[in-house]
C-alpha cells in the first residue's frame, strides 16, 4: 500500500462528484419550468436581476400591481422610475422578502403595496409559492421567504434543489424547455405583464358573510415589518387597494387598513372607491370582466398616480438622463412592439393567443 | 422516518461519516447511540418498549448461563462420584429450571407485542360475538405500536431461545445485547438476524475500505431505485385498483394482482437491499432476506426464497420444535397405526405447518386477512405436497422436466400462485378478496383492458413504458445473479471507468425517475383569478 | 446405520445416502423429510432428537446423523 499522499481513489471520486453535479445542474435548468408561454407569470420574479436603471418608486404586492400599474407610462409621463415586484397571488409576507430582496441591490424612495392580499393570512398554493419564490437569487431573505410560506407537504430542500421539486417533469418536456435552457425572453415591462384585450365587467355573486373580518395577524404582522423596514431606509409607504371587482374587498377591511394607515403615517388609497375619480370604464377598462385592468386600464391608474407620486415625493425625472434614455427608449420600444403584436393577435383570432 | 425521506437520507450520511470518523474502539457504542436516536426521532415512548426487551433478555440470557456453568462446574467436580442416572437426573433438572426462564422471557416479551399489537383485534372479534348475541360493546384501546416491534421481538426471542439451547453464547455486555436488538438499519422492516450470524461483524472494529464502502453504497442505489422508481410508482395503479372494487373488476383484478406482485417485491426487496447496504458500508454483514423469489418454481421453494429470515425463523423456533416433541412423536405413531403409515407419518408434518402458517399469518398483521392468507399457504402447499407422486408420474411418463419452456412454465405458476394469495393484502375483507378473485375469471373481458382504461389509473404512457423498462432491468438483474453471482462483482472485474458510469446512472435514475416529491401538475397552474 | 440407511432410501430412492455429505446444504432433504426422519430415528432407535440438534451440520450425511444418534444413546 502507498502511504504518500492522497489515496489514488480520492481524484477519481472527486471528479465524479463534479460530473455529477453538473449534469445536475444541467438537468436542473432542464427540469424547472420555463413560464415563457401560458403562464408567464412565474417569470415575473426573476426578471427584476437583469435590470440596468436604478428605481425610485417600487411596486409589491400580487396581481392587483402587476397587472394595473404600467412603470412604462410612469416615465413617459413623470419620468419616474418604478419596478413593480409582484407575482401571482403573492402572499403579504412574500411581498415583504421581496422589498428585502430588493434592498440589497437598491434602495427606492417610494414602496407601494397593494393590500389585497392581506385577506390570507396563512400559506395558500405550493404552485402560486414557487411561481413567486422559485425566480428569487439565493440569499437569506430567500430561505426566510420560503420558510414563511411553505404549506404543509412542502420541504425547504425542494426549493434549494429545485430537481427534487420538478424532476416529474422528464416526460412532460417540451421544446420551449431547451429553447429557454440558458437564456429567457423578457415577458414583462419592469414587471407590467401586459393584456390589450377587453372583456366587460358582468355581475359577481354577492360576496360571503364572514365570520369574522379582523385581517389575520400573520399578515399584519408582515405589514409591520414593512413599515419597519421603510422607516428604517428612510423609505416612504404607500398603501393602495386597485380598482377591481373581485375578489371582494370587504368595507370592513377597507376601515382597518385606513386606520392602519391613519396609525402609521401612511397614506392609503382604496381605488375601487374611486375608479370614477381615475376614469374607469369596467366596460373597456379590464380584459376579464372586472378581476383585472387591461393596458387601458392600466394606463388611467398609473397617469392618476403618478401625478400623485410627482406631487408628493421629490422623485428625479429621469426623461433626461442620458443613460435612462437609451434603456427606456429600448424598453419603450418592447412596450410599443407586444401591445402592437397583441392588437394584430386580437384583430386575427378574436382573442389573444400567444401573451 | 421513511426510507424514502430526506431526514432519513440525512441521517444515514451523518452516522456513515462519523462512524469512520471517531475511534474504532467507539464505533459499536456510537451505532447503539444512533439507532436509538433513530428510535427517539420515530417516538420517545418507544423506547420504553425496546428496552424493557433487551433488558428482560439480558437477564434471562445471563440467568440460563448462569446455569450452564452451574452445571458444568457440579458435573465435572463431581465426575467420580456420579452414576449415569444421577447425572442424567442432575442434567433434567437444571433443564427444567432453564425452561422456567425461558417461558418467562417468551412469555413476557411475545405478551408484549400480544398485547399492543393483537388487543383491539381480539376487543373487534369479541364485539362481534357480543353483537350477535345482542350484548353492549367493548371499546378499543388506544394503543401504541412500536415501530418494528415485530421484527426486534423475534429477533430477541431467536437469540434467547438459542441461548437456551446452548448453540449461542450470551452476550455478557448489556448495551452489546441492546445494539443487536435496536440495530437502526434493520429496525424497520427486518431481516430478523440470528446473534450468530449478525454479532460478529456488528462488534468488530472497521477501517474504511474503498471496496466495501462502494459496494455498500451500490447496493444502497439500486435499492432506492426499486423503492422509489419502481414500487412508489406504480403504488398509484395498484392503490386505484384495490381501493375501487366495484370499478376495477374482471381482468383488472388480474392487473392489480400483478402490479401489486411488482411493487411488494420492489418495495420490500428494495428495503432490505437498503439496510443490507447501510450496513455494509459500515463493515457489517446482514443475512441475506431474498433470493430471487419470482424465480422459485414451487411454493415451498418460493418461501425458502422470500423473506428468507423469516421464514427460517418460524421453521426453527416453531415448526421443529412442534413436530418433534415427544407429544407429537406419540401422536404420529398412534396416527400410523391406526391411518397407515403414508399417511400417518404426515400428522405431525402438517400440524406443525398449520402451526407455523397461522402464526406467519397473524405476524403480518391483526386481522383475518391476514390469517386466512397465512392458512391459504398451507392449503397451497399441503396439496402441492399431497399432489407429489402425481407429478412425478407425469414426469416419468413426459420428458418435459430439463425443458426450459416447462421452467418458465412452473415460474409462471407460481408467481401466479403468490400473487393471487396476497389479493388478501389488498382487499378490505375476507368476504370480498374471495369474491373478487372468482370476480377475475367471471368477469374477464379482454376488451376492458385498452389503453384508455389503463390510463386511468393514474399513471402515463411515459410512466408504463418506464415501469416496462425497469421490469425488464429488474429480470435482467435477477437472471444474471441467478447464473452468475454478484452483480457487483462482474462491474468491478471490467474496467474501472464502468463502476463510475454505472453509479452515475443510479444516481441520475433515482433522482430524475423516482416518484417522489410533490409531483409537478401543470394543471394546477392553470391561472384563475388571483 | 443399515436401519439409518434403509430409512432415508425409502424416502428418497435416487439418492446416494452413503456418499452424500450435502444433504441439507444442496436442500437435497427439506424440512418435511427431516421430521420424518427423525420419527423415523425415533421408532427405530428410540432416541429423541430435540429441535436444537436440527442444525445442517448433523443431517448433511447419513454418517453425522448417525453419530448424532450414537451420541444422543450415550446420555
Amino acid at each position: 500500500m502507498q502511504r504518500k499522499g492522497l489515496p489514488t481513489w480520492v481524484p477519481k471520486i472527486a471528479l465524479f462528484l463534479i460530473t455529477l453535479l453538473i449534469t445536475l445542474f444541467f438537468l436542473q435548468r432542464l427540469l424547472m419550468p420555463k413560464y415563457m408561454s401560458d403562464i408567464i407569470e412565474g417569470a415575473l420574479t426573476a426578471e427584476y436581476y437583469e435590470e440596468t436603471t436604478g428605481h425610485e418608486v417600487l411596486f409589491v404586492g400580487d396581481c392587483e400591481v402587476y397587472e394595473n400599474f404600467s412603470p412604462i407610462t410612469l416615465y413617459e409621463e413623470y419620468g419616474i422610475s418604478s419596478y413593480i415586484r409582484g407575482s401571482a397571488q403573492q402572499l403579504a409576507w412574500q411581498s415583504y422578502y421581496m422589498l428585502e430582496d430588493t434592498l440589497r441591490y437598491e434602495t427606492p424612495k417610494v414602496v407601494v403595496f397593494n393590500v389585497l392580499a392581506l385577506k390570507y393570512n396563512e400559506p395558500q398554493s405550493e404552485a402560486y409559492n414557487r411561481m413567486t419564490i422559485d425566480g428569487m437569487k439565493l440569499s437569506k431573505t430567500k430561505l426566510d421567504a420560503i420558510e414563511a410560506s411553505m404549506t404543509d407537504r412542502e420541504n425547504m430542500l425542494d426549493y434549494i434543489f429545485p430537481i427534487l421539486r420538478y424532476h416529474s417533469r422528464w416526460s412532460e418536456l417540451s421544446a420551449e424547455d431547451f429553447k429557454y435552457l440558458f437564456h429567457k425572453d423578457k415577458i414583462s415591462h419592469n414587471g407590467y405583464y401586459m393584456r390589450v384585450d377587453v372583456r366587460p365587467a358582468e355581475g359577481f355573486p354577492e360576496p360571503d358573510i364572514l365570520a369574522d373580518y379582523t385581517l389575520g395577524s400573520y399578515a399584519m404582522g408582515y405589514l409591520d415589518k414593512m413599515c419597519k423596514l421603510c422607516k428604517d431606509n428612510g423609505i416612504a409607504l404607500v398603501l393602495v387597494k386597485s380598482p377591481s371587482l373581485f375578489p371582494h374587498w370587504y368595507d370592513e377591511w377597507d376601515e382597518q387598513i385606513a386606520a392602519y394607515a391613519k396609525q402609521h403615517g401612511l397614506d392609503y388609497f382604496n381605488y375601487e372607491k374611486l375608479a370614477e375619480t381615475v376614469g374607469i370604464d369596467y366596460n373597456t377598462d379590464t380584459y376579464d370582466a372586472g378581476l383585472h385592468m387591461n393596458l387601458a386600464g392600466a394606463e388611467k391608474l398609473s397617469g392618476y398616480f403618478g401625478k400623485y407620486l410627482k406631487e408628493n415625493y421629490t422623485l428625479t425625472d429621469y426623461r433626461y438622463d442620458p443613460d435612462y434614455q437609451s434603456a427606456y427608449a429600448k424598453k419603450i420600444r418592447f412596450y410599443e412592439e407586444m401591445e402592437a403584436a397583441q392588437r394584430k393577435e386580437l384583430a386575427e383570432y378574436g382573442e389573444i393567443r400567444s401573451f | 422516518m421513511l426510507f424514502t425521506s430526506y431526514s432519513f437520507i440525512g441521517f444515514i450520511t451523518v452516522v456513515f461519516l462519523l462512524y469512520y470518523l471517531i475511534p474504532r474502539k467507539c464505533q459499536w457504542p456510537f451505532l447503539l447511540v444512533a439507532s436509538y436516536v433513530f428510535y427517539y426521532i420515530a417516538s420517545p415512548s418507544y423506547l420504553i418498549f425496546i428496552g424493557a426487551t433487551t433488558v428482560s433478555t439480558y437477564v434471562v440470557s445471563r440467568r440460563l448461563d448462569a446455569l450452564k456453568e452451574m452445571q458444568d462446574a457440579y458435573l465435572s467436580s463431581h465426575k467420580e462420584t456420579l452414576s449415569r442416572e444421577e447425572k442424567k437426573a442432575y442434567k433434567a433438572s437444571v433443564k427444567a429450571k432453564k425452561w422456567r426462564w425461558l417461558l418467562l422471557c417468551l412469555f413476557f416479551n411475545l405478551g408484549i407485542l400480544a398485547v399492543l399489537k393483537y388487543t383491539n383485534f381480539v376487543i373487534a372479534n369479541f364485539n362481534g360475538i357480543l353483537h350477535a348475541l345482542g350484548g353492549g360493546q367493548i371499546s378499543f384501546l388506544d394503543l401504541v405500536l412500536p415501530m418494528g416491534i415485530s421484527f426486534y421481538t423475534f429477533q430477541s426471542m431467536g437469540y434467547i431461545i438459542d441461548v437456551y439451547r446452548g448453540t449461542c453464547p450470551a452476550e455478557k455486555n448489556l448495551f452489546r445485547l441492546a445494539l443487536f436488538v435496536s440495530f437502526f438499519p434493520q429496525l424497520v422492516q427486518g431481516p430478523i438476524s440470528r446473534y450468530n450470524d449478525l454479532a460478529k461483524s456488528l462488534y468488530e472494529r472497521h477501517d474504511f475500505d474503498t471496496k466495501t464502502v462502494s459496494y455498500g453504497l451500490y447496493r444502497i442505489m439500486w435499492g432506492y431505485f426499486k423503492k422509489a422508481v419502481v414500487a412508489d410508482r406504480i403504488l398509484t395503479a395498484v392503490n386505484t385498483i384495490i381501493q375501487n372494487p366495484d370499478t376495477y373488476q374482471g381482468g383488472f383484478v388480474f392487473v392489480g394482482m400483478m402490479f401489486y406482485a411488482l411493487e411488494l417485491y420492489a418495495d420490500f426487496t428494495g428495503g432490505i437491499d437498503i439496510t443490507i447496504g447501510i450496513a455494509e458500508t459500515m463493515g457489517i454483514t446482514v443475512t441475506e432476506n431474498f433470493q430471487r423469489p419470482y424465480l422459485s418454481k414451487n411454493i415451498k421453494e418460493y418461501w425458502k426464497r422470500w423473506h428468507i429470515t423469516m421464514g427460517t425463523w418460524f421453521t426453527d423456533y416453531i415448526f421443529y420444535p412442534i413436530s418433534v416433541c415427544k407429544p407429537m412423536l406419540n401422536i404420529s405413531k398412534f396416527s400410523r397405526a391406526k391411518l397407515g403409515d403414508v399417511i400417518g407419518k404426515r400428522v405431525p408434518v402438517y400440524l406443525a405447518s398449520f402451526a407455523v402458517w397461522f402464526t406467519t399469518g397473524i405476524w403480518h398483521g391483526a386481522s383475518w386477512n391476514f390469517i386466512v392468507w397465512g392458512l391459504m399457504n398451507f392449503v397451497v402447499i399441503m396439496i402441492s405436497q399431497e399432489l407429489e407422486p402425481l407429478y412425478m408420474k407425469f414426469h416419468a411418463k413426459f420428458n418435459v422436466k430439463e425443458k426450459k419452456w416447462y421452467g418458465a412454465f412452473e415460474i409462471l405458476r407460481t408467481i401466479f400462485l403468490m400473487s393471487s394469495l396476497r389479493m388478501f393484502d389488498c382487499y378490505r375483507d375476507v368476504p370480498l378478496t374471495f369474491y373478487m378473485f372468482g370476480n377475475m375469471f367471471t368477469h374477464f373481458r379482454l376488451q376492458d383492458l385498452n389503453a384508455e382504461a389503463f390510463l386511468g389509473l393514474g399513471l402515463t404512457a411515459a410512466d408504463y413504458l418506464l415501469l416496462f423498462i425497469c421490469l425488464i432491468v429488474l429480470v435482467t438483474v435477477s437472471l444474471v445473479q441467478e447464473r452468475k453471482g454478484h452483480v457487483r462483482d462482474l462491474i468491478f472485474a471490467a474496467p474501472e471507468i464502468c463502476r463510475y458510469a454505472v453509479f452515475f446512472v443510479m444516481v441520475l435514475a433515482v433522482i430524475i425517475f423516482g416518484a417522489y416529491g410533490i409531483g409537478f401538475d401543470q394543471s394546477q397552474f392553470i391561472y384563475n383569478q388571483f | 446405520m443399515d436401519a439409518l440407511l434403509e430409512i432415508l432410501t425409502n424416502l428418497h430412492p435416487e439418492v446416494d445416502f452413503e456418499t452424500c455429505t450435502t444433504l441439507v446444504d444442496n436442500k437435497i432433504i427439506d424440512s418435511f423429510d427431516i421430521v420424518t426422519i427423525i420419527s423415523e430415528i425415533n421408532d427405530e432407535y428410540d432416541v429423541v432428537i430435540p429441535a436444537e440438534e436440527i442444525i445442517p451440520e448433523n443431517f448433511n450425511s447419513a454418517k453425522a446423523l448417525y453419530e448424532l444418534i450414537l451420541r444422543l444413546e450415550d446420555e
